[in-house]
């Protein structure tokens, strides 16, 4: 028999449909994501930690899991909600079942509510805080929590997802995002360029990038200092992804600062956010967000479009923007800044996410930018 | 470029200056303004072009059919809202584009090059835009090029050029330009020795696919499993090749197949629209399979790297702008990617993507054609985005092929790469499983879902075996849907069927849980026990209320009141390109069963009337249909009414989201068109002018309650009724042929006497002609009755006097139930006894007699009078000379819009449904400013087209049994140009030169020799078989002899295979593919051929090519035919003589 499972919103709404995944309680910001495709990026992108993620997209689960297509070691947000789980699975590559996948990695899941619903509710009263519940089945008593649930501004998230100590990455990209074969992955060398990542909540395939570009990564915890950077003598610094509102962590602002015009500097998502910061721009959270895999961007030294995938629920005001920094990339949904890039420093990050997964891969040229701005080194 | 100093302000507060200083920035300028408010300065579009040829795709065929009335309509919209000037050609009068307000130049001509470049010399255009035409289009603008025409008069071709088309077309080229971008296509070798395919098989490997070179049909065609039966099938495959050749491709049978709808602009941006997954994998034309969007069992990695692909195949091949396809086929072991093919052009796919998920394609590719960028054009459905972005939907779309095959019973019914459907529907559910359903009750084949209903064999007597069962999953067929169904039922497993199949476990264990729920449903045994969770969980499933009334034994209304009394009602959640990111303002809706309903409430003062459309396309009623609904919706918006449609076809204009106020895609079903009125309250629903579909739920729907407008529903019935119509037309003194009822063969012995031979018999209460016969004599009768009672399952048979050598006539009437008028009276080349809808036909009438033609105006008026016809009438008439005088037959009469109704508004220039709409919301003709026939001063032919070709070895004898898919027009001053014309467009070369070959029935000899002399006087060489040479020489005529089929060589069908034979003209005493004739016809059409199967259309057809001798055939706009059509322009602020 199917277990019954609620999401109570903190507007008072209820939805009532049947559990999967593991039993329990969790709250959350509730938010959507229109990706058609790629389910397990999705979970396992640690950006998602405090949030309970509804797909817009009704069969879900159609092809399985697998043990390749993960962004990190494992689903980071609070809960899953879909209007339709598959019961078979169905890929070459499948290893399991979505919903083994939640239960054995403890994410509360709810299936069978009209989530298109949920999603223009979202739309129209901007992103709220919810409690999705096994356990709970009383409507009042769920509302009380969400209402009372703390939401993410002003929440340092980071440090819930951060590995805590330092870390070589030697894993390629997957053969599967060549269209072509491709040599190997050239072995590592002295001469690599030697990039640092800043862990925010990083996805693996950014570090998969950045080694598929030539360079040896070491990855620190977000919480490193400018000096603890640079005492790996870093060519180039990358600022990650992640989780939550960039706006709290002053330690990170702080350790860009130390590293501006030190080290070329490339960040994404978060990254992105907190280079801008550091350059004296402010952020601001955003009505419910951008979460997909079909957002255009225009490139405006190309004057070409691209289309990304995004996941983030902040982003940096235009009108803060500090003279250093200059627009490089517009979302054309809603000309929110995409990209920007510093003046006088080689410095320059995205909103969007060009290593894909899940999503185009219209943009990984920014990685080959990066490596331009690494130091070619002598052997 | 870059944006300099100045602080440039985005985001969440956009104010006048930032939108001034975004339009400043040339890369930016436009992307915030809405679309009205453009600065016109910075248009991109292109000003060295003033004048687009468009080319259409000609009459409906397998395998083109009205999305390409749908794209080419949508491409003249956007052109000339861009101030462009729009010339159009297209043979088929039945569509959207050949409406005069269309296009600012449009010609109803035959689509040959030489034709075209006719229109091209009158014309002038600076541009052809060749990928919105099909095929056909991209043919002709490729012949255009080859034979100089385009160069000649400097006609540029935009948005693919000559170069791009010959690469994506040409198999070869293809080929080297895949490898050129790495990609894998099938391998593939071509060979003539059984040595060089043992080399060649090396490479391939098996499975391999062996196919004979130019044998008939693809004949000889068949899949190598191993070495030994590989060498036997080349062995036999280079015999049976005329050339000896053979072709070896590596097998993909059985792998996955998806397709990927592509859109590039002139700036290489580039943004997939939907992805499609095939239900059928590899091995049935992608037409021919039931297919799904998006794309089910990918991964986002793999998905991705098809994207990849498709991008980069777009790119190699080099298509300039707009919208192309390309399929895959992906193994479904390994994933191993391999390109089957690429569409350089809008397609059929496109249709289906374009209406799967809202995203306007062929409008898109129009306006990138001429310049602008994808994120220069906003996104019509929300607004606020731009074009620029690739559409997400938040739910399942399942499109269902539907086929014939009734109609070609000796055609192999198989599926194969070659199409054979002639229509499709398609459904949108929040679920596959939902959809599906969906889809299956929208192809209006009698099924109202996944089984559980009247034509569901299990559980009668006819339950097939499970060996029936598992041959008919081994070989994909029409109905293997259902066979799936069955297989489930009697014990196989997912695993066990996906081994048969090689259907993706995904679909297939989805159809397994609707089985599970039937099952659940079936124990719990009435509608009294049902929970509400279950009922609503049946309900989103997408179970119909037919379905769960047979389970319970109860009824259709009865499960629908029950469950409305729960509160188990349809919402309706719209298609928005975006997945609810962004508002829609397009509404365009689908229905599940889920909590929020999203339909607009009714607006105060203002009328709503919805339109039910015809469903899928069929034989027999197709676009034409389409056509009529489209016109209703564009009469009923100019009166101010919101007009709503509803409509399953993923083909037609009436589908597209901007045709109506309001569109419900969705099957035509009572019971879905019931909760579409529940939700939006229609003040009248017009049941009149989707053919037969609509007409079949009038009366569900009036007795629910639902106020149907025009013409009541009891005229209808009451013209089916074959005792009311006798009386009716005895009341008026009107005419009709002998007749009888009859229940058994006794019955119909007596009666057939008085009746008199030859008879025309038929089973009741079934549509189309199907088992309708004449029969000459007793034997024949005796033998055909026998068939026809089988047919009727029970209901009574009936038996006609047929009216030999009758000259049939289909005449047109509106009415606003108080005036009459007959806007069109066509006479029939064919005698009666072929299909109407088979049959040419002509406007004016070309040899009744004034007097007649008066009688035939006047009883038209009469019955619709007695009728209280409200809207379209259409009466069909037999004209028999008797006793030296015409004397005039009714032989139908239906109060609703006919399968003629465009044909008849191209030829008079009078929007005939459009009118009958209006009148039909009380608008009176006069009003209208109708008031009396309109008479044309041109002659307008009729000609239809038949798909013989798709069924190899199908006799293309026509008979009472409609087997046309399409229809094109021609138009001349002359009767003969204009009969000559309507040929050359159905294809039908008449010859200038040449052999012809003669055989004719012996009561058609006298006949014969007439039209053989006239051949003969023109130069022909003539051609026959012993009986007919016989009786020519006996005329004096010279004929060369020869032999027959079973007589040896050299028989006729070594003439034709020898080119010289240009015309058969064979009239048939006997019919079936077996017999010799039925086997010169085929063959006749498999060498393209000529094949003239009547007299009357021999006449017309020589009287043709005597015309075509002396004068040449000329062009002309039919604008300037009809001066009332003087341009009108849509309303623009961007004409091209603003500044750039």
């Amino acid at each position: 028999m199917t277990q019954i499972a609620k999401l109570a919103l903190e507007d008072g709404t209820v939805f009532t449909g049947s559990s999967f995944g593991a039993q329990g309680e969790i709250d959350g910001e509730v938010c959507f994501n229109t990706s058609m495709t790629g389910y397990q990026e999705i979970l396992t992108d640690p950006s998602y930690r405090g949030q309970i993620v509804t797909m817009t997209y009704p069969e879900i689960g159609n092809y399985g899991v697998n043990s390749q297509d993960v962004e990190s070691r494992k689903p980071h947000l609070s809960g899953f909600i879909v209007r339709q789980r598959s019961r078979r699975v169905s890929n070459y590559r499948a290893e399991g079942s979505l919903a083994d996948y939640l239960a054995a990695h403890n994410i509360v899941a709810l299936e069978g509510i009209d989530t298109r619903a949920l999603v223009r509710r979202l739309r129209i009263r901007g992103a709220m805080n919810g409690v999705l519940s096994t356990v709970d089945l009383d409507d009042a008593s769920l509302v009380a929590k969400a209402k009372a649930s703390p939401g993410l501004v002003g929440r340092d998230l980071v440090r819930e997802v951060i590995p805590d100590r330092a870390l070589s990455w030697d894993e390629p990209l997957n053969p599967l995002v060549h269209l072509t074969p491709q040599p190997d992955t050239p072995p590592l060398c002295v001469s690599s360029a030697h990039v640092v990542a800043l862990d925010y909540g990083m996805k693996w395939n950014i570090a998969r990038h950045l080694r598929n570009i030539g360079c040896r990564v070491t990855i620190l915890p977000g919480t490193a200092t400018a000096e603890e950077v640079l005492a790996q003598q870093p060519d180039g610094v990358f600022l990650s992804n992640g989780p939550g509102d960039p706006e709290p962590l002053h330690y990170a602002q702080e350790t860009i600062r130390g590293l501006l015009g030190k080290r070329p500097i490339f960040g994404i998502c978060l990254g992105h956010q907190l280079l801008s910061l550091a350059c004296g721009a402010k952020t601001y959270k955003l009505k419910f967000g951008h979460r997909g895999a079909n957002q255009p961007v225009l490139n405006r030294d190309t004057g070409r479009v691209e289309i990304t995938c995004q996941n983030h629920g902040f982003a940096v005001e235009a009108e803060t923007l500090p003279p250093d920094l200059e627009v490089t990339h517009i979302n054309l949904n809603d000309n929110t800044i995409e990209g920007v890039r510093h003046r006088k420093v080689p410095a320059f990050s995205v909103q969007y996410h060009p290593e894909a997964s899940a999503g185009p891969h219209d943009s990984d040229y920014l990685f080959a930018q990066f490596r331009k701005l690494l130091p070619q080194r002598r052997s | 470029m870059r944006s300099g100093s100045a602080r440039i302000r985005f985001g969440r507060r956009p104010t006048v200056a930032v939108a001034v200083l975004l339009s400043r920035n040339p890369l930016v300028s436009r992307f915030r303004a809405p679309p009205n408010a453009r600065n016109s300065r910075n248009v991109p579009r292109r000003n060295d072009i003033h004048k687009i040829l468009l080319i259409g795709s000609g009459p409906i065929i397998i395998g083109q059919a009205c999305e390409f009335d749908y794209s080419g309509t949508q491409a003249c919209k956007a052109l000339r809202e861009e101030g462009y000037e729009i010339v159009l050609v297209n043979s088929n009068p039945a569509t959207i584009m050949t409406d005069p307000e269309m296009a600012d130049r449009t010609y109803i001509e035959p689509l040959t090059w030489e034709v075209v470049a006719k229109v091209i010399e009158a014309e002038r255009p600076d541009a052809l835009l060749p990928t919105l035409g099909g095929q056909t289009g991209l043919n002709l603008a490729m012949d255009l090029a080859k034979h100089g025409v385009l160069e000649k008069y400097n006609v540029e071709m935009i948005g693919a050029n000559a170069q791009v088309i010959a690469k994506a077309e040409d198999r070869d080229q293809f080929k080297a330009a895949m490898e050129r971008i790495g990609l894998e296509v099938p391998r593939g070798q071509t060979v003539t020795s059984l040595a060089e395919a043992r080399k060649a098989i090396q490479e391939i490997g098996l499975p391999c696919v062996v196919r004979p070179s130019f044998t008939m049909g693809g004949t000889g065609s068949a899949v190598a499993y191993n070495r030994d039966h590989f060498e036997e099938l080349v062995a036999h495959g280079l015999e049976a090749s005329p050339v000896n050749q053979v072709l070896l491709e590596e097998s993909v049978l059985g792998w996955k197949e998806y397709e990927m709808e592509v859109m590039r602009d002139k700036d290489d941006n580039v943004v997939i629209i939907c992805s499609i997954e095939n239900f059928d994998p590899m091995g049935v034309h992608t037409g021919d399979s039931i297919t799904v969007a998006p794309a089910q069992t990918l991964t986002d990695k793999e998905y991705q790297r098809m994207r990849d692909a498709s991008i980069a195949v777009m790119r190699e091949i080099g298509v300039e702008t707009g919208g192309s396809n390309v399929q895959f086929a992906v193994h479904p072991q390994t994933g191993r990617l391999v390109v089957i093919e690429m569409n350089p052009r809008v397609s059929r796919s496109s249709a289906l993507a374009s209406k799967a998920t809202g995203f306007p394609i062929a409008k898109i590719a129009a306006k990138l054609a001429v310049g602008y960028r994808l994120h220069e054009l906003p996104n019509d459905i929300t607004r606020e985005t731009m074009a620029c972005f690739e559409p997400t939907i938040d739910y399942v779309v399942v499109k269902v092929p539907r086929f014939a095959f009734e109609k070609f019973p000796e055609a192999d019914p198989t599926l194969t790469t070659q199409m054979k459907s002639v229509g499709e529907t398609m459904a949108i559910g929040r679920t596959f499983k939902e959809a599906f359903q969906k889809a299956l009750r929208g192809l209006e084949v009698g099924s109202f879902g996944f089984g559980c209903d009247n034509k569901d064999l299990w559980g009668t007597p006819e339950q097939p075996t499970i060996e029936a069962v598992r041959a008919k999953l081994a070989y994909p067929n029409a109905s293997r849907a259902w066979y799936l169904r069955y297989a489930f039922k009697h014990g196989m497993t997912v695993d066990d069927i996906h081994e048969l199949t090689a259907i993706d476990p995904w679909f297939l264990a989805n159809l397994r849980e609707l089985i599970e729920t039937e099952e659940e449903l079936r124990k719990v045994g009435g509608l009294a026990a049902v929970s509400d969770a279950l009922l609503r969980k049946a309900k989103r499933e997408g179970f119909s209320d037919r379905q769960l009334a047979t389970l319970w034994n109860s009824t259709e209304i009865d499960v629908r009141n029950e469950r409305k009394r729960r509160g188990i009602v349809a919402t309706f959640k719209s298609v928005d390109t975006c997945a609810a990111e962004f508002e829609a303002y397009t509404p365009y809706y689908y229905s599940t069963y889920e909590d929020e309903d999203e339909t607009p409430p009714k607006q105060p003062g203002r009328k709503r009337v919805m339109i039910l459309g015809g469903g899928p396309n069929r034989i027999g009623q197709g676009i034409e249909f389409d056509y009529c609904c489209c016109h209703a919706s564009f009469a009923l918006r100019e009166l101010g009414i919101e007009s709503i449609m509803v409509n399953s076809n993923p083909e037609t204009v009436s589908t597209d989201y901007d045709t109506s106020d309001l569109l419900f895609f969705e099957p035509l079903t009572t019971e879905d068109v019931l909760n579409i009125c529940d939700r939006v309250q229609p003040d009248g629903v017009i049941v009149q002018f989707g053919g037969q579909t609509p007409l079949n739920l009038a009366r569900a729907l009036w007795n629910a309650g639902v106020p149907i407008i025009g013409t009541s529903v009891d005229t209808i019935e009451d013209a089916e009724d074959r005792e009311k119509f006798k009386n009716l037309l005895d009341r008026l003194g009107l005419k009709q042929p002998a007749n009888a009822i009859v229940r058994n063969m006794t019955e119909a012995r007596n009666r057939v006497a008085q009746v008199g031979f030859p008879a025309l018999v038929r089973p009741s209460y079934v549509l189309g002609g199907r088992a309708m016969e004449i029969c000459y004599d007793m034997q024949q009768f005796e033998r055909f009755v026998v068939e026809a009672f089988v047919v009727a399952q029970g209901q009574p048979v009936l038996i006609d006097r047929f009216l030999e050598d009758a000259i049939e006539v289909d005449v047109d009437a509106v009415s606003d139930g108080q005036e009459v008028i007959v806007a069109g009276i066509m006479e029939h080349i064919e005698e009666a006894g072929v299909h109407s809808g088979d049959s040419a036909c002509a406007i004016p009438p070309y040899s009744l007699p004034g007097p007649v033609v008066t009688e035939i105006r006047e009883a038209t008026c009469a019955m619709a009078r007695e009728l209280r016809v409200k809207g379209l009438m259409n009466v069909q008439y037999a004209v028999k000379r008797e006793q030296g005088r015409p004397v005039v037959y009714v032989l139908e009469v239906n109060p609703r819009g006919s399968r003629t109704v465009p044909f008849v508004s191209k030829a008079t220039g009078v929007p005939v449904a459009k009118i009958a709409a209006k009148a039909m919301v009380d608008v009176s003709l006069a009003e209208q400013g109708l008031t009396r026939e309109p008479i044309p001063s041109h002659v307008s032919v009729k000609e239809s087209v038949f798909p013989f070709a798709k069924f190899a070895g199908v006799d293309i004898v026509l008979g009472p049994e409609m087997k046309s898919t399409g229809e094109v027009m021609g138009i001349s001053e002359r009767f003969s140009i204009a009969f000559a014309k309507s040929q050359l467009a159905a294809g039908t070369l008449l010859p200038s030169e040449g052999q012809i070959f003669l055989s004719v029935t012996d009561r058609g000899k006298e006949h014969m020799v007439g039209l053989a002399r006239q051949l003969e006087q023109m130069g022909f060489e003539l051609l026959a078989t012993r009986g007919t040479a016989q009786r020519l020489e006996e005329a004096r005529l010279r004929v060369t002899r020869v032999k027959k089929i079973q007589e040896g060589h050299p028989n006729l069908l070594d003439y034709m295979a020898d080119g010289k034979l240009r015309l058969v003209i064979n009239t048939p005493s006997g019919k079936g593919a077996r017999t010799d004739e039925g086997r010169i016809r085929a063959a006749a059409v498999f060498h393209g051929i000529p094949c003239i199967t009547t007299l009357h259309a021999a006449d017309a057809a020589v009287r043709a090519m005597f015309a075509l001798r002396e004068e040449e055939l000329t062009v002309q706009a039919i604008q300037d035919r009809f001066p009332s059509y003087l341009r009108k322009r849509p309303p623009t602020s961007e004409g091209k003589t603003e500044p750039s």
